[in-house]
């Protein structure tokens, strides 16, 4: 793997475009696929976690499989998807189907910071790096989230006027 | 010029990372999160934890930016069918 440098990233608006165009699809997609149009709780939830799970993906898809922490999202989404597909298939009784990652116990965790350890925990993959990659994913990550936000209120205002 | 990792880490086989590259990228972090960019020359150290603590709620905060965004489009795609058609043809 390539070290990256923070400094060295694509070009911004790039990924913004690639990530726009994934998104609308996306959001294409889904409000033909779905009773749009329902209103019930339940259903508005599934949608807004749809979309959601959309966003995401669509990033990390945009970003592509060079970002340790875009496999990383990638997997956990995919991940969520096939579990929740198989819940639908299995009914109820899948309490114990839904755990799947092991959580490390207590004692045993990195020797890091707590700051570390939060970081860890809230970029994906961030678990297993080494600090200077998790520093260096990290950069990266926010720069994504940032446009992410930026596309999403965008067709956000398109939407609505 | 000696280079010594900044933690005890197990990470054998691996190159080892330098103090200086470490703080490069802290710095460099710092530079991105409003919290401690705004108003501080490059040269302005913030200590590596504030830089963290700093990332991390940065992060968070972002995170809810997504869900309320996405929670709004998914609202709006529960409305009006016909405007969204339209839309979507314009964006097509």
């Amino acid at each position: 793997m390539t070290s990256d440098h923070i400094s060295s990233l694509r070009n911004p608006s790039s990924i913004k475009t690639r990530f726009a165009h994934r998104f609308v699809l996306a959001l294409k997609k889904l409000s033909m696929d779905r009773a749009s149009s329902s209103v019930s709780m339940a259903d508005r939830y599934k949608r807004y976690r749809k979309v959601r799970a959309a966003a995401y993906a669509s990033m990390a898809s945009s970003v592509g499989p060079k970002r340790a922490w875009a496999r990383a999202l990638l997997r956990k989404i995919r991940n969520r998807k096939m579990g929740s597909n198989l819940m639908k298939r299995l009914g109820s009784r899948t309490g114990l189907l839904k755990k799947r990652t092991v959580l490390k116990p207590r004692n045993h965790r990195e020797m890091g910071s707590e700051q570390e350890n939060s970081l860890r925990e809230l970029v994906p993959g961030g678990e297993g790096m080494e600090f200077y990659r998790l520093l260096n994913e990290t950069g990266h990550y926010i720069k994504c989230l940032r446009a992410q936000v930026k596309v999403m209120k965008n067709i956000i205002d398109l939407y609505s006027n | 010029m000696s280079s010594r990792r900044s933690r005890s880490r197990q990470s054998a086989g691996v190159s080892r990372i330098s103090d200086d590259q470490i703080s490069d990228l802290v710095s460099k972090l710092q530079q991105l999160i409003p919290e401690t960019s705004i108003n501080r020359s490059r040269s302005d150290k913030v200590s590596a934890t504030k830089v963290l603590h700093e990332t991390c709620n940065y992060i968070r905060k972002l995170h809810r930016e997504v869900d309320n965004l996405s929670d709004r489009l998914s609202e709006l795609l529960e409305m009006d069918s016909a405007q969204a058609e339209i839309i979507r043809s314009l964006l097509m």
